[in-house]
């Protein structure tokens, strides 16, 4: 149990998702594709703010028959719980303007429905 | 592609140890909120009552993407 | 209308649905108490509403329950909370005033203890309002978007 670099494997966890996640929004073609790529960049960084206030062996910091243990941090849980709605807003938005897309141009590949050339 | 994923993972690596985060303020929240606000429980206490401005920027940004949503899909009363 | 979806996911989402809206009050209310809260409650409640859209179809859900009567569901619930804020202008804006006093006014004893319900001052309230916002504002959503998307066979 001691404090070696290799033993935070939940934060080389995030690295590779948000790498991941950055390589699909980069090299897809497909508009739906690239939504699910923005999901997952969005629940890559969330998963970095609640890792980010772990205490060993804690329980959660609630006074409503506590054992006797450490409790988490209880700060970054609630920015976790902002930034969760704040995804869900986003892709409602993004969805949307893709049906309209789809209407208006017949077709949801980003290179085929271009309307401004030149 | 490979730089970024290198410099991520430069950063996750010299980070703070897994266990022992720098925690000053959430032992002030965690010992006073039985006596300031009255309640059981710490989560519930910061969301609305610590930092209840960044609630209200929430739900400003909810209200603004159900608009957003409700003008998109509006059909035109033809004139 | 075409055709619809059988007759057992028919009879199945009316018995299903209302234990769905009753465990996503129950989640709203006790946010004080137990892990939960306005958000989390307001979800678990959107989806129960979202599986009466997908079993009935959107149409005959329209004719029940018009966008216009939601909305109006959702900005109640906004400014219950913007009010809750003005109400202790006195000391500060999103002041807790309720603490001390007789209505939610309780202060529990310091350490673990079994949970009372009628503590902490303006939160129970505050978690009411968000809690309506959320289920309004994310059943409106699904209902537009499935409307929208439907094809009408003549």
């Amino acid at each position: 149990m001691t404090a070696s670099a290799l033993y935070n494997i939940p934060f080389i966890a995030v690295a590779i998702i948000e790498s991941i996640a950055l390589f699909i929004i980069i090299s897809q073609r497909s508009l739906i594709k690239v939504v699910m790529g923005l999901g997952l960049l969005a629940s890559g960084a969330n998963l970095f703010i609640v890792a980010l206030g772990y205490r060993s062996g804690g329980v959660a910091p609630i006074y409503t028959n506590l054992p006797q243990q450490a409790v988490v941090l209880p700060v970054p849980q609630a920015l976790t719980l902002t930034s969760i709605v704040i995804a869900v807003a986003t892709l409602a938005l993004m969805l949307s303007m893709i049906i309209h897309i789809y209407r208006n141009t017949g077709s949801t590949d980003a290179e085929k429905s271009r309307l401004m050339k030149g | 592609m490979g730089i970024i994923l290198t410099l991520f993972i430069a950063a996750a690596l010299l980070i703070h140890p897994f266990g022992e985060p720098p925690s000053a303020m959430d032992d002030y929240i965690f010992e006073n909120s039985q006596q300031e606000i009255g309640t059981n429980e710490t989560v519930t206490a910061v969301v609305f009552d610590y930092r209840g401005y960044d609630t209200l920027g929430e739900a400003t940004i909810l209200s603004a993407a159900v608009g957003g949503v409700i003008i998109l899909f509006r059909k035109e009363r033809g004139k | 209308m075409g055709t619809m979806i059988s007759k057992i996911v028919r009879t199945m989402s009316d018995i299903i649905a209302p234990l769905v809206f009753v465990y996503g009050a129950y989640v709203i209310i006790h946010g004080h108490m137990t892990p939960g809260g306005g958000f989390q409650g307001g979800a678990v409640f959107a989806s129960g509403a979202g599986l009466l859209i997908v079993a009935f179809g959107a149409y005959s859900l329209q004719q029940k329950l018009k966008d216009k009567q939601v909305t109006l569901l959702e900005s109640a619930g906004s400014l219950l909370f913007i009010g809750l804020g003005f109400a202790g202008l006195a000391v500060t804006f999103f002041f807790n005033f309720l603490v001390g006093t007789s209505f939610f006014g309780h202060i529990p004893p310091t350490g673990a203890n079994a949970g009372d319900f009628w503590t902490a001052g303006v939160l129970p309230l505050m978690n009411i309002a968000v809690g309506l916002k959320v289920i309004a504002g994310i059943a409106v959503v699904m209902l537009t978007i499935a409307l929208a998307t439907t094809e009408v066979k003549k």
